[in-house]
């Protein structure tokens, strides 16, 4: 859910926290991979250190499976945890306080989870797992709290109507994926959750909350052992059904640019296009070339041309998010609308440059580096090894993935980054989405 | 809810009082002080070969004074540029070619800098962070620039954002006197009204080591990261301090209320604050028991600590007034503070509704404080917090390097669960009496607008 402004924001960074890149790490964890008797796919690491245990349970149950209902998938998903088993939304809330744990879920296009993190301790343990296989495996879907769930969610779906970001957000990928299940919000439309029934979520989760199509991450103080009866207990709580369809291939789009008007000071800027897969052929390639361009934070190229040299965006950064078929590339800046223009441009020819001439040798060199260099970060908590072991597992990634990610960076030459950036990041594919004032003058 | 998201550096410190660290943090953290006044402090986590280095400046929004404000967070902006050593963005290239990761922030209390990679690393933030700490060159031409990408931060964060005016509005308002009530961004006219020489005097003024609170936590020796500290910050010479002129707030008198309308703004909002003591206040002697600050953090978790707590189990579910709500206060602040609820009402809901319903809720803890179930559900669950923290070493770093620089002391994150364990019932109904009354509150609403 998108929650409104909760609490005031006491801090204020030099860097905004846009490249969301995901991948890698260096004194390895060791991954062990089992599947349950009904076909969940298990992966588990030791963690001895602190006396705690994280379990994350994760679906190709998406809003990519919604169909002709968007919103399914997330409404189902934020359901889970409102009333399970015997016990409605106030009872499984208690029984959940008392146990110290936190439970928590969401939905994206590609998956769907529910995570606990709790006390190893099997006082708190076990009816906290407890709680989490009646989310899994017994969620009432009770009227009272689908209503009361729509509700909320018909509101944040007008919330994100006052966000000129996530109006961007929204327009991009509908602009990327006209003719695919990407292109729909996850929170789904005023009128298409409105429309969504009981009957609906029920048969969601009956089709997609089946151990067939679950990954389990597990990473905490317990043994192998204790990791299998573990597991075995969430996944036999559901019934083994049958992995999830494909999702279909994304078609190539061409050009265009979409402007919304809305009465921001601000202009809000998206450029890119439907980029990689998350085992693409060119991952690398992308992964580094892009990190040079926009991903490595306050020094890659986008951040030094547009608020370096010039001080026209707060941020200005790009990134690919590699999904089960070809997620977005994406480069965003925000500026005042009186210097959009010259920030398009900027954009424009920053990208430009990089597609037909490659990398500037220097800034591909820094951004292996920065990889290379920066991979122990990467795995250096219980809550990063559990979001590799997940994303690792969902997306059938080999399990030397982290063993061999800093050799596969360092091999990246500056003419394979060109090669892959000009077939897949082509400049006259790439859709404009414009959030703001149409015309220049105005008060906003 | 006021349990969750403490790894954001700004949301740590709001959350209800001190996330806690683990009772065996005393044996793993080393605290020492240079001749020059610098203090360090180092936590060892063996866990992974990495390391989080930050520094912590006594200055931030409330040390500034009207026609300045904003100048602690634009000089934090600078502090990435040019020092006498090191050319415009040579910094960051150093950083990110040995695979770190750095930002900065800029508080109401304190202005910090980290850097997050290897452990082999930690010489090299010291080596960097003493060279800005007295080399930095503020030029003018750099400057220039760098202040239209803080205004374009504070039209992203602020202008645009109709419920981040609201909470300014809201505290500009709240506060007669505090410097609580500049926004720690700055109003858009001192802004673009600043100067490099603004900066330039700024920066002379705090950034010495005897105002600088170093924090290392990760796989590090902390004899080692001594010997380190003395050879990189142990040259700079210490300076008189010259703390700005005290400006406690004046009493409040009766209820204060903003209201407004925004076109961009497609829900409504409503913010209340009640003003509260803090910790400091507590420390400071006077009227305030320090046991009151910990029944305020009881009071929050029992309002809002959870799924299960009273506000979500009786406004969001219940009776359905709220689609959204927030509650909870920072015990930790320099200065004394308010006590906030945020709330989206449901459709066909009156902010008026709703807040006559959240002050219903005030009302019904003064008839009956938290049960011995809400005490020991919140109880348990600050204990579980304490062990759950230890998964982050840069959450580890802000916690103690906060409490540092707002004048209490880190061994208090080690204190706080005997703390929270000790407050009783009868005393969350004392506070509950004492702080939250008309002559506390602040109300600010918005309304959607439809443009003319």
């Amino acid at each position: 859910m998108s929650a409104p402004l909760g609490r005031i924001a006491q801090c204020v960074g030099v860097l905004v926290a846009g490249a969301l890149l995901s991948g890698q790490v260096s004194a390895n964890p060791r991954i062990e991979h089992w599947q349950t008797d009904n076909g969940a796919r298990v992966y588990f690491v030791a963690a001895p250190e602190i006396p705690m245990l994280d379990v994350r349970v994760v679906f190709a149950g998406g809003s990519a499976r919604d169909g002709d209902k968007p919103g399914l998938g997330r409404l189902t998903n934020e359901l889970l945890t409102e009333g399970a088993g015997e016990r409605d939304a106030d009872a499984f809330n208690t029984a959940l306080g008392a146990t110290g744990a936190r439970l928590s879920n969401g939905a994206l296009r590609d998956m769907a989870y529910v995570e606990l993190r709790t006390l190893v301790d099997p006082e708190y343990a076990g009816p906290a797992l407890g709680l989490l296989q009646d989310a899994l495996a017994a969620p009432r879907f009770d009227d009272a709290a689908l209503e009361r769930v729509k509700a909320r969610t018909l509101i944040a779906l007008k919330h994100k109507q006052q966000s000129p970001d996530a109006i961007a957000e929204e327009t991009f990928y509908a602009n990327l994926y006209p003719d695919h299940p990407y292109g729909t919000p996850p929170e789904g439309t005023p009128q298409s959750v409105a429309a969504i029934s009981r009957k609906d979520v029920a048969t969601f989760h009956e089709r997609y909350y089946v151990a067939a199509n679950a990954v389990i991450a597990i990473v905490g103080a317990i043994d192998r052992p204790h990791a299998e009866r573990i597991a075995a207990e969430l996944a036999g709580a559901l019934p083994k059904g049958t992995a999830a369809p494909p999702l279909p291939e994304v078609a190539a789009g061409s050009a265009h640019e979409e402007r919304v008007e809305f009465p921001s000071i601000q202009s809000h800027v998206r450029v890119g296009l439907p980029g990689m897969t998350r085992g693409d052929p060119d991952y690398f390639p992308l992964l580094v070339g892009n990190h040079a361009l926009g991903g490595n934070s306050l020094v890659s190229i986008l951040f030094r041309e547009i608020r370096g040299k010039r001080g026209l965006s707060y941020s200005a950064y790009s990134y690919f998010v590699p999904m089960d078929q070809a997620g977005p590339f994406v480069a965003a800046l925000q500026t005042d609308r009186s210097q959009e223009d010259e920030a398009m441009r900027v954009l424009r020819a920053t990208i430009d440059d990089f597609v037909k001439n490659g990398p500037p040798p220097a800034d591909l060199e820094a951004a292996k580096q920065n990889l290379i260099g920066g991979f122990p970060l990467r795995i250096d908590s219980n809550d990063k090894i559990t979001d590799y072991i997940a994303m690792i597992g969902f997306y059938g990634l080999p399990l030397d993935y982290l063993e061999t990610f800093a050799g596969k960076v360092a091999a990246v030459t500056p003419e394979a980054v060109q090669d892959a950036f000009a077939r897949r990041v082509a400049p006259d594919r790439l859709v404009t989405v414009i959030v703001g004032r149409s015309e220049a003058d105005g008060d906003g | 809810m006021s349990r969750s998201s403490l790894l954001a550096c700004c949301l740590a410190l709001l959350t209800p009082l001190v996330p806690l660290a683990h009772a065996a943090d005393a044996d793993r953290t080393h605290e020492y002080t240079l001749d020059n006044g610098l203090a360090l402090i180092v936590q060892e986590d063996h866990r992974a070969p990495t390391a989080v280095v930050q520094i912590w400046y006594r200055v931030g929004g409330a040390y500034e004074h009207d026609g300045i404000t904003g100048v602690s967070h634009a000089l934090e902006h600078m502090m990435f540029k040019e020092t006498e050593s090191l050319a415009t963005g040579e910094f960051s290239k150093i950083v990110a070619a040995r695979g770190g990761r750095e930002n900065a922030f800029t508080g109401t209390d304190y202005t910090a800098y980290f850097q997050q990679w290897s452990a082999d690393n930690v010489e090299e933030s010291f080596r960097l962070e003493a060279e800005r700490m007295h080399r930095l060159v503020i030029s003018d031409e750099e400057f220039d620039k760098e202040i239209n990408v803080v205004l374009e931060e504070r039209r992203l964060r602020t202008d645009d954002n109709p419920q981040a005016l609201a909470m300014e509005a809201a505290q500009a308002v709240a506060y007669q006197t505090s410097p609580y009530r500049q926004p720690i961004i700055g109003w858009e006219a001192d802004i673009e009204q600043m100067t490099a020489a603004d900066l330039r005097a700024w920066y002379r003024r705090w950034y010495v080591p005897n105002n600088a609170t170093v924090v290392v936590v990760g796989d590090v020796d902390p004899e080692a990261v001594l010997a380190l500290a003395r050879k990189h910050f142990g040259p700079i010479p210490a300076r008189d301090i010259v703390p700005p002129k005290a400006r406690p707030e004046v009493p409040q008198r009766g209820t204060k209320r903003v209201e407004f309308g925004s076109d961009k703004a497609r829900i409504p909002f409503m913010v209340m604050g009640f003003k509260v003591p803090v910790l400091t206040t507590a420390r400071a002697g006077g009227e305030v028991e320090e046991w009151e600050i910990y029944a305020l953090d009881v009071l929050a978790e029992t309002l809002d600590g959870d799924a299960s707590a009273r506000l979500p189990r009786s406004l969001v579910r219940g009776r359905e007034l709220a689609s959204h709500i927030d509650a909870g206060f920072s015990a930790t602040s320099m200065l004394p503070t308010l006590f906030y609820f945020s709330a989206v009402p449901r459709e066909g809901v009156s902010l008026a509704e709703l807040e006559q319903a959240i002050l219903a809720e005030i009302d019904a803890l003064k008839q009956e404080p938290p049960s011995s179930e809400e005490l020991a559900r919140i109880k348990t669950q600050v204990v579980a917090e304490t062990v759950f923290e230890r998964d982050s070493m840069q959450h580890q770093a802000t916690i103690i390097g906060s409490l540092e620089s707002v004048g209490l002391d880190w061994r208090l994150k080690d204190d706080y669960v005997d703390k929270i364990r000790a407050v009783t019932r009868e005393q969350v109904r004392q506070v509950a009496m004492k702080y939250f009354t008309p002559d506390t509150l602040t109300v600010a609403y918005l309304e959607p607008e439809v443009a003319p």
